[in-house]
């Protein structure tokens, strides 16, 4: 399991979008058409044509000063992923072994992209309007296979954008954790357990994006009966499930 | 920058104000979070949380415009609570100089005021001297007449509450921030400024800077790691583009521009004060030797003593008349100018006053654009409210290479210059900008020659040009050019220098025309050694000077006053940020302001052979009182030339007694006009670049940022019933955008004399070029004025309204 892992430590990201750009570069991915909506946030959603998006959100802290989240958004590349038990040919989504990247191969069927979209506890994939083929992060395999670092990672100024073996990311994410802690008392790092992308947040992460963590095993039912016997999109379920989690907290 | 961007790592309390480094110099946070994760601490200070406030610990809001009460407040305090470097202040500043008795300052301003012309006789603010003619001084800083003093009674006046009710800055937020950043006043600790035109765009601009100049001599935090005065350029190579003198009022190198003030070369040569204090290095002593120089770089062989080495080839500016960027419009407005090279620059949307600038370009008789897309400037006469049928101006677009298609040199906002290689060529008939320069040079040479009743020739047919190999523009020939020749075979010291020979550094130019070197500043750049700005290795440890990757000016010194970051005895204020230190024999680290002794033997007696450390001033001090200044030797808080209130609470001095102010019909100014009640600034986002000519194009910018856009309080929106996304109008005296509403709590309004003032902001990025749903250039709305030594323009505070369309 060890392979690869991001490690993205949002209290050093100054949301500059280089990440953003440099995805949409390596991967040649063409320019959506969007307009101000009356925010910084541009392209509006992730989509097709847009693998990584930084996502704002304006709060107010507790001395009433704005605090403003910057969420880089990507695949998670789940140690397990739910969209891998759509298909029904295996080879359709393969996890590709130096690296642990949930890769969708040109055997996925475009009927199933609605399906493969509500399996991902984190909204992730999009399919494209009018063929309905479907894509995402691909953590840059064709770099890393080659030594190189992922676009968004090489990209990224302050150090918010880290990438390496996922146990050495493991160990980073907790020491960042531990000095974070002491500016942000609230801060947690996402996906230890169950992804290669771990986010080291200030704050609640709903305040950053409503799908910034997700638990994948709500209710202690395992992946596979929970994507085979449940109708509903797997992440209502979670949401769901964190709202339970809250009134029980 | 005094210092470098690695540099900021060593700091101890970095002050963002002035400037958005997040967004606008994103790699400079690469350093900033370095600084953070050892310790140091951040604060931001602006009138918008942007996204350099979103990293701060501690962030507040003032008013666009006030930053000299905002400043002038944190002088008071640091005074006050005996926050300063006392050592410091006394031996390396002019804190203790004894000011002359007609040194004066009332109801704001300054002794030496002409209402008349609008001008100081700086004359009035002179040092009184002792028979010697050297500076009387205190260095007890106890004498009233003495600078310390004079400061302290100055800035005694923006106390808390003046300062709250002009900046609209909480009492307490000011104290946070004076305090967090006055605790880098003791020994061994640094803090940091680092600003960019939210501090220059003003009628005080360079005030501003003086402001943070003299809190940073205060604090100690001149020339040593982590502190210094920092200016961000907003451009790769702006610092080059200033250093090699594209500007009017300099010569490459920082020399004055002659003018009818010093109609001989001998005048000008004379021209700086000599010190009679022979403790002080006095460097500008020196400036003969690099303005021969320069004239010998210029013209070569026909540069002679007896024809004052071309001197009299060169233009001379009027005494006192400026030839800014805001006066060369308005003369082309006047219909003064009939031709206008526009050279790598978009004036129609980058200049304030865009309608001013835009109807001025009506007037020409020919404008070349020289540029890599169309543009607002290229295309003005199909512009909006233009009828090309009535323009007369013809305009020729010459495509160039862009940097990366072309070798050569930049030097960033840390005075390095580095060698930057070719990676592609030009597309289609695209020429880098020497090949257009050269070529456009050699056939003006060629009309000259051939007109038998030219008019003056002499300067185009006595200027060397041999900067070409094979037919095309040669980035190193230049290089080598700037750096500078032994023209003959020269003696200096026991070392004989070959003629043709590169000179080794500034030390060995000389006066009587046997070097050259076409910017002095640079002489040490390309030597015998070789081509110092392509050097390519990295420090291993240290403060991370990096003294052998690239090149900085002057002779690879990366921190300058670095002589002012040790004691007396050469040991360094930091021990564990050295940038130098004396080991009793010389001087190791980075490259020392001059290679004298300390200022004490190890036994505390005076050593005859040192120098001051500051060796750029004439008496080898630093100056916390600053008499060459246009508008005054201390800053002083006057109103931008357009505010929201009728009254400066620190005097009855409202604006700035000495900015320009520009008479043409379209040079209207409202004040205090219920028809534009709410103050405006400009600004970049980091997805856009200047005029956005280099980035509206390129569709991923593009889809991050698309459009213009106001950013405005939600108080605002309810006053005015606009809707986050809706687009409104901006308007101010001069013009009007339309812009989409960013309602957001990261503007507040101020409260300012008792009222509610609001504050609105856009950027200028956009043009109508293209995108057409992008918007226009906010520069529509900018006032022509600006600060009276600089003359940069008033483009970050000014009054506007915003309703619904």
């Amino acid at each position: 399991m060890e392979g690869k892992a991001f490690f993205i430590d949002t209290t050093l990201c100054m949301g500059c979008r280089g990440c953003q750009v440099a995805c949409k570069q390596w991967n040649q991915l063409p320019a959506t058409k969007t307009q101000n909506r009356g925010g910084f946030q541009n392209p509006e959603d992730l989509s097709f044509y847009t693998y990584k998006l930084v996502r704002f959100s304006e709060h107010r802290g507790s001395d009433d000063k704005p605090v403003w989240y910057f969420f880089p958004d990507q695949c998670r590349h789940c140690l397990e992923p739910p969209c891998k038990e759509i298909p029904e040919d295996p080879d359709a989504i393969i996890i590709d072994q130096l690296t642990g990247a949930v890769l969708y191969t040109d055997k996925l069927k475009k009927e199933t992209s609605q399906d493969v979209r509500d399996s991902c506890p984190y909204d992730i994939p999009r399919a494209e309007k009018g063929t309905g083929y479907i894509a995402k992060c691909t953590m840059c395999v064709d770099r890393v296979h080659n030594g190189l670092l992922p676009a968004c990672v090489k990209t990224c100024p302050t150090g918010a954008m880290n990438f390496g073996d996922r146990g050495e990311m493991v160990a980073l994410a907790k020491e960042r954790l531990a000095e974070a802690k002491s500016k942000f008392a609230k801060a947690v790092v996402t996906g230890l357990e169950d992804v290669r992308v771990f986010y080291l947040l200030a704050d609640e992460p709903l305040k950053y994006h409503e799908y910034a963590h997700a638990t994948v095993t709500p209710m202690g039912i395992d992946r596979k009966t929970a994507l085979k016997r449940i109708a509903r999109p797997l992440r209502e379920l979670s949401k769901e499930w964190q709202m339970l989690k809250g009134l029980a907290g | 920058m005094t210092n470098h961007w690695i540099d900021i790592r060593n700091s101890d309390c970095i002050l963002i104000m002035g400037s958005n480094a997040a967004e606008n110099h994103p790699i400079s946070f690469k350093w900033v979070t370095e600084a953070m994760k050892k310790g140091g601490k951040l604060i931001s200070v602006d009138p918008r949380f942007t996204r350099t406030s979103s990293k701060a610990d501690f962030y507040t809001s003032l008013r666009s415009g006030t930053d000299i009460a905002f400043l002038g407040g944190m002088i008071s305090y640091i005074i006050e609570n005996n926050k300063y470097f006392t050592e410091y202040v006394a031996e390396y500043t002019n804190a203790p100089f004894i000011l002359g008795d007609t040194y004066g300052f009332k109801d704001g301003l300054f002794s030496g005021y002409d209402p008349k012309t609008r001008a100081y006789n700086k004359g009035m603010w002179a040092f009184e001297k002792d028979s010697d003619g050297v500076p009387r001084k205190d260095k007890s800083l106890k004498d009233p007449r003495c600078v310390f003093q004079q400061l302290k009674q100055h800035y005694s006046r923006y106390d808390l509450d003046t300062v709250s009710a002009i900046t609209g800055t909480p009492k307490e937020d000011l104290l946070k921030v004076y305090e967090l950043y006055s605790a880098t006043g003791a020994k061994g600790k640094a803090g940091t400024i680092m600003y960019a035109m939210g501090w220059t765009q003003h009628t005080v601009g360079v005030q501003n800077i003086r402001a943070m100049a003299i809190i940073q001599l205060l604090l100690g935090n001149m020339g040593v790691a982590g502190g210094g005065v920092n200016a961000l350029r907003g451009e790769s190579n702006v610092q080059g583009s200033t250093d090699h003198c594209i500007l009017y009022h300099i010569w490459p190198g920082y020399l004055a521009n002659p003018s009818t003030t010093w109609p001989t070369l001998d005048s000008y040569l004379s021209r700086r004060p000599k010190s009679n204090d022979p403790l002080s290095a006095n460097w500008w002593q020196n400036e003969p030797k690099y303005m021969v120089s320069l004239l010998k770089s210029f013209f070569g062989r026909r540069a002679r003593p007896e024809n004052e080495f071309g001197y009299q080839w060169m233009p001379k500016i009027d005494a006192g008349k400026a030839y800014s960027w805001l006066d060369i419009f308005d003369e082309m407005y006047k219909g003064n100018i009939k031709g206008f090279l526009a050279w790598g620059q978009n004036p129609a949307c980058s200049g304030a006053n865009a309608n001013k600038t835009r109807q001025a370009m009506a007037k020409l008789d020919w404008l070349v654009n020289v540029n890599i897309f169309d543009n607002e400037t290229g295309s003005f006469w199909k512009g909006p409210d233009m009828d090309p049928k009535t323009i007369k101006t013809e305009v020729f677009m010459l495509p160039c290479a862009v940097s990366v298609e072309k070798e050569g040199s930049i030097t960033n906002s840390g005075r390095w210059m580095q060698w930057r290689y070719k990676a592609a060529e030009p597309p289609g008939d695209a020429k880098p900008d020497g090949d257009i320069m050269s070529e456009l040079f050699k056939k003006v040479r060629y009309l000259y020659r051939r007109d038998a009743n030219a008019v003056f020739p002499d300067p185009i047919l006595n200027l060397k040009w041999d900067y070409t190999t094979k037919g095309a523009f040669d980035s190193h020939k230049v290089a080598k050019e700037i750096n500078g020749y032994f023209l003959k075979d020269v003696m200096v010291g026991d070392t004989t220098f070959k003629r043709g020979e590169l000179v080794p550094s500034f030390a060995f130019l000389q006066a009587d025309g046997s070097t050259s070197s076409a910017n002095w500043l640079y002489c040490n750049s390309y030597t015998n050694k070789g081509n110092m700005a392509a050097r390519r290795t990295r420090e291993k440890s240290g403060i991370g000077l990096n003294l052998e990757w690239a090149w900085c000016w002057p002779v690879n010194r990366r921190i300058i006053y670095n002589r002012a970051s040790v004691d007396k005895y050469g040991k360094p204020w930091d021990p564990e940020h050295p940038v130098i230190k004396w080991d009793g024999a010389k001087w190791a680290g980075d490259v020392p302001d001059g290679g004298w002794p300390p200022m004490l033997n190890p036994d505390g007696t005076p050593n005859p052979k040192t120098k001051y450390p500051f060796i750029m001033k004439e008496e080898g001090y630093a100056n916390i009182f600053g008499p060459g200044r246009t508008d005054g030797p201390f800053p002083e808080h006057y109103e931008p030339l357009e505010c929201p209130v009728e009254k400066n609470l620190l005097s009855g001095q409202l604006i700035n007694p000495t900015a320009p102010i520009y008479g043409t019909e379209m040079d209207v100014y409202r004040t205090c006009d219920p028809r534009y009640p709410f103050v405006c600034t400009t600004y970049r986002v980091s997805e856009h670049w200047q005029t956005g000519v280099m980035t509206r194009w390129q569709p991923w910018l593009l889809e991050a940022q698309p459009q213009l856009f106001v950013e405005m309080s939600p108080e605002l929106a309810s006053l005015r019933g606009i809707e986050k996304g809706e687009k409104v109008i901006v308007e101010s005296a001069r013009g009007k955008i339309e812009a989409v509403a960013v309602v957001t709590h990261r503007f507040r309004p101020f409260k300012i004399q008792g009222n509610v003032i609001h504050q609105v902001g856009v950027p200028w990025h956009y043009g109508w070029v293209y995108p057409k749903d992008g918007g226009d250039s906010a520069n529509l709305l900018t006032p022509s004025t600006g600060d009276p030594n600089t003359r940069i323009p008033e483009t970050k505070a000014f009054m506007v309204n915003v309703r619904k369309m």
